[in-house]
C-alpha cells in the first residue's frame, strides 16, 4: 500500500485486540487517520481511548491486529525484525511523557544517544548532539546530568534526543502531562518551532487543553475510534 | 555501545558497587577457603614435600599414608639396595616423641631420623647452623616454628638444650620447613642418634629411600621393587597423592571446606545476582527506550554482558587480591598458623569460573526481563 504524496502516515482500518477469549480487550476499533508532513498533529481524547495504542502502531511498536498501515510509504506489513528495528532508528524520533533520559549520562550525551546506536563515533555524536542542545535552548546545561535540570529543561534534551537522527516521524506521547502550565506551553512552542518542517511529520498525544491551539490538526478519539478531525483555529504551522 | 553499557553500570554508584561487592565476596570466600584447604592438605605431606632426593618411597605394604607408620626390620634396607636399578637407597625414621624444655615445658614433637653418612632428606633451608653439626654429639635441628613454641619470646639461637625420652638433645640447627599438619616441632638428628630419643620397639626403620640409577622409569623401578621386596613403593608424586586421598577419604576437612565454598558461591552469587537483577529492573524503563530508540535485542544482550563481564572482573580482582593479600598478611606475620599457604593458580582458575558462573545467572535472570520487554513500554 502506497501513501500519496504529503502523507507520511496512512491508517485504514487497523484495530488492535490484548487479551483473548473472555479477557479480551479491543483497543483500536478499526481507525482511518492519516498523519501528513509538514504538520503538527494532536491525537487528543480521555484516557483509555487508544491513543497510546494507536501511536504505538504508528512508531513501529506495535503491530495492529488487523488493517493497513503505511509508514513513510513503506507497507508495515513489509517491515518486521531487525529490519524494522533499523527503519525505527533511522526514521522515527521519540518524546516521552517521563522523558526517559539516561540517569548516567550528561544532558549532550542524552542527547546523542540515537547517533550512538546507529554507530556514530561518540565524539561526532556528541558534537551533532551539541547543536541541537543550542537550538532547543540550553547550551548552559549541556554538561548537566538530568537530576540536575528541571522538568522542563529535560522535556527539552528528550526534544533534541528526538531530532538529532533527523528522523521523518516524530512521536510525542504527553510531552507536557509532567510540566506546569507555563513550561507546558514552552515545550509545545518549541516543538512547534524545531520539529515542523516539510519533510517530517510530528504527532503529538495529549490531553492537554491549553496547548490545543499549537497544533495544525487536531484528531480526537474516543472508545477506540476517530470521533474527529479538525484544522485547528490556530494555522500558523508550516504547510 | 559498550560506553553507553558502561555509563548506565556506573552511574549508580551504590548498585554498582553492590554487585561487584557481592562478586568480591563471593571470590575471597571461594579462593581462601579453597587454599586454605589446599593448604592443609599439602601440609598432611610436608615431610614428603620437603624430601626432594629421593625418587623413590619404600614402606610396609600396609602403610596408607606419611604418619601411620609400620616400622619394617633393618634387613629390608638390604633388599632394597639389592634391586637392579636403585642407584642407592638410605634408611629414614619418622616418630613422635615427647619434647621438654629445661624449664619443664614439653610438647610433642615429630622426630625424623637421618642416615647417618648421606643425611640424605636434611631440611633445605638452614637459618642458622649446618647439617654436618648433626655429628655432635645429641645433635638436633629444630625447625623455626617448634623453637618458637618450643622457646616462646625467646632470641632464636643454637646452643639450647631439649630433653627427649629423658635423653639429652643440642639444638645445633635452625631451619624453616612445610609447616606439619599437627603443628607439632620437627626435629631432626642421626639415624643412629634417634634411637635414642624414640621410645624402645623391636623394628624402627619407618622408611627406605631410594635414588633411581640413569635412566630408569620410576614407575617401573617401584613396581620391581615392591615385586622382589614385598614392601609398598611408590615415587614421590604417588606417595604424595596417596597421603592427600587418605585424607580426603577419612576426614571431615574436604566436606567442611566444601560446605564453606559453596556458601561463597551461592551468597556471592545471591548478593551479585539480585543486585543485578534489580539494577536492571530499575532501568527497565531505559532498555525500552533504547529498544523504541532502534536497539536490537543482540545489542542489548552484549551491553548486559558487557556490563556482567566488568563487574565480574572488577569483583573476581577484588576478592582474589584480598585472598591473596590475606595469606601475604599471615606470611609477613610471622604466624605459624597459616604459613606456607597461598592461592594456587588452579585454585584462582576454579574461583574464576565460579564467578562466571554466578555473572552468568545473573545476567541471564536479568536478560529475560529485557529479551521480553516490549518497547511499546516506554508509553505506558
Amino acid at each position: 500500500m502506497n501513501s500519496p504524496a504529503g502523507i507520511a502516515v496512512l491508517c485504514r482500518g487497523v484495530t488492535k485486540e490484548f487479551g483473548t477469549g473472555e479477557a479480551k480487550v479491543q483497543a483500536l476499533r478499526g481507525i482511518d487517520v492519516d498523519i501528513l508532513y509538514g504538520q503538527m498533529t494532536l491525537l487528543v481524547g480521555p484516557s483509555g481511548c487508544g491513543k497510546t495504542t494507536l501511536i504505538s502502531i504508528i512508531a513501529g511498536l506495535l503491530d495492529p491486529t488487523a488493517g493497513e498501515v503505511s509508514l513513510l510509504g513503506q507497507n508495515r506489513r513489509n517491515l518486521s525484525g531487525s529490519r524494522l528495528v533499523r527503519f525505527r532508528a533511522e526514521n522515527v524520533g521519540f518524546v516521552f511523557q517521563q522523558y526517559n533520559l539516561l540517569p548516567s549520562l550528561t544532558a549532550v550525551e542524552n542527547a546523542a544517544v540515537p547517533l550512538l546506536i546507529r554507530g556514530v563515533r561518540r565524539s561526532e555524536a556528541i558534537e551533532r548532539a551539541m547543536v541541537l542542545m543550542i537550538e532547543v535552548g540550553l547550551r548552559d546545561r549541556a554538561f548537566a546530568l538530568p537530576a540536575q535540570l528541571s522538568g522542563g529543561q529535560q522535556q527539552r534534551v528528550a526534544i533534541a534526543r528526538a531530532l538529532v537522527n533527523e528522523p521523518r516521524l516524530l512521536v510525542c506521547d504527553e510531552p507536557t502531562a509532567a510540566l506546569d502550565a507555563q513550561a507546558g506551553r514552552t515545550v509545545m512552542n518549541l516543538i512547534k518551532r524545531v520539529t515542523v518542517r516539510g519533510d517530517r511529520a510530528v504527532i503529538v498525544v495529549t490531553h492537554d487543553n491549553r496547548v490545543f491551539d499549537l497544533g495544525d490538526r487536531i484528531i480526537a478519539m474516543a472508545d477506540g475510534l476517530v470521533e474527529t478531525t479538525a484544522e485547528a483555529s490556530n494555522q500558523s504551522g508550516v504547510h | 555501545m559498550n560506553w553507553l553499557a558502561w555509563k548506565m553500570l556506573t552511574g549508580d554508584r551504590t548498585k554498582y558497587f553492590g554487585i561487584v561487592f557481592g562478586v568480591a565476596f563471593g571470590t575471597l570466600l571461594i579462593a581462601q577457603q579453597s587454599s586454605i584447604f589446599v593448604g592443609l592438605m599439602r601440609r598432611t605431606s610436608s615431610q614428603i614435600i620437603d624430601i626432594t632426593s629421593a625418587d623413590i618411597w619404600v614402606m610396609d605394604q600396609r602403610q596408607r599414608n606419611v604418619d601411620d607408620i609400620r616400622p619394617m626390620p633393618e634387613s629390608r634396607l638390604h633388599r632394597v639396595r639389592g634391586v637392579a636399578g636403585v642407584e642407592w637407597a638410605v634408611r629414614l625414621s619418622k616418630s613422635m616423641v615427647r619434647v621438654r624444655t629445661l624449664n619443664g615445658d614439653f610438647t610433642q614433637g615429630i622426630l625424623v631420623g637421618l642416615d647417618d653418612a648421606s643425611f640424605t632428606g636434611a631440611p633445605g633451608e638452614m637459618l642458622q647452623g649446618q647439617h654436618i653439626d648433626l655429628r655432635r654429639p645429641d645433635g638436633v635441628i629444630l625447625d623455626i616454628d617448634g623453637y618458637r613454641q618450643l622457646f616462646p619470646g625467646e632470641p632464636v639461637t643454637v646452643g639450647r638444650v631439649l630433653d627427649m625420652n629423658d635423653r639429652r638433645a643440642v639444638v645445633v640447627g635452625i631451619c624453616r620447613v612445610t609447616p606439619p599438619f599437627q603443628t607439632f616441632p620437627v626435629i631432626y638428628t642421626r639415624y643412629s642418634q634417634a634411637l635414642q630419643f624414640m621410645p624402645r620397639e623391636r623394628n624402627t626403620l619407618s622408611f627406605i629411600l631410594a635414588r633411581a640409577s640413569s635412566g630408569q622409569d620410576l614407575q617401573v623401578l617401584g613396581k620391581r621393587i615392591s615385586q622382589q621386596t614385598g614392601l609398598k613403593a611408590m615415587t614421590w608424586d604417588e606417595f604424595f597423592w596417596l597421603n592427600i586421598g587418605y585424607y580426603i577419604d577419612n576426614t571431615g576437612i574436604p566436606v567442611n571446606f566444601g560446605i564453606t565454598v559453596m556458601l561463597g558461591f551461592i551468597v556471592g552469587g545471591a548478593i551479585a545476582g539480585q543486585t543485578f537483577y534489580l539494577f536492571t529492573l530499575e532501568n527497565l524503563k531505559q532498555f525500552g527506550s533504547l529498544k523504541a530508540m532502534g536497539v536490537t535485542n543482540l545489542r542489548l544482550i552484549g551491553m548486559i554482558l558487557f556490563q556482567a563481564t566488568i563487574v565480574g572482573v572488577m569483583g573476581y580482582g577484588i576478592g582474589l587480591g584480598a585472598s591473596a593479600g590475606f595469606f601475604e598478611l599471615m606470611e609477613s606475620s610471622g604466624q605459624a598458623d597459616l604459613r606456607g599457604m597461598w592461592v594456587p593458580w588452579q585454585v584462582a582458575a576454579i574461583a574464576a569460573v565460579a564467578v562466571g558462573l554466578i555473572v552468568v545467572i545473573s545476567s541471564l535472570l536479568s536478560l529475560h526481563r529485557v529479551l521480553v520487554l516490549e518497547p511499546a513500554v516506554v508509553f505506558k
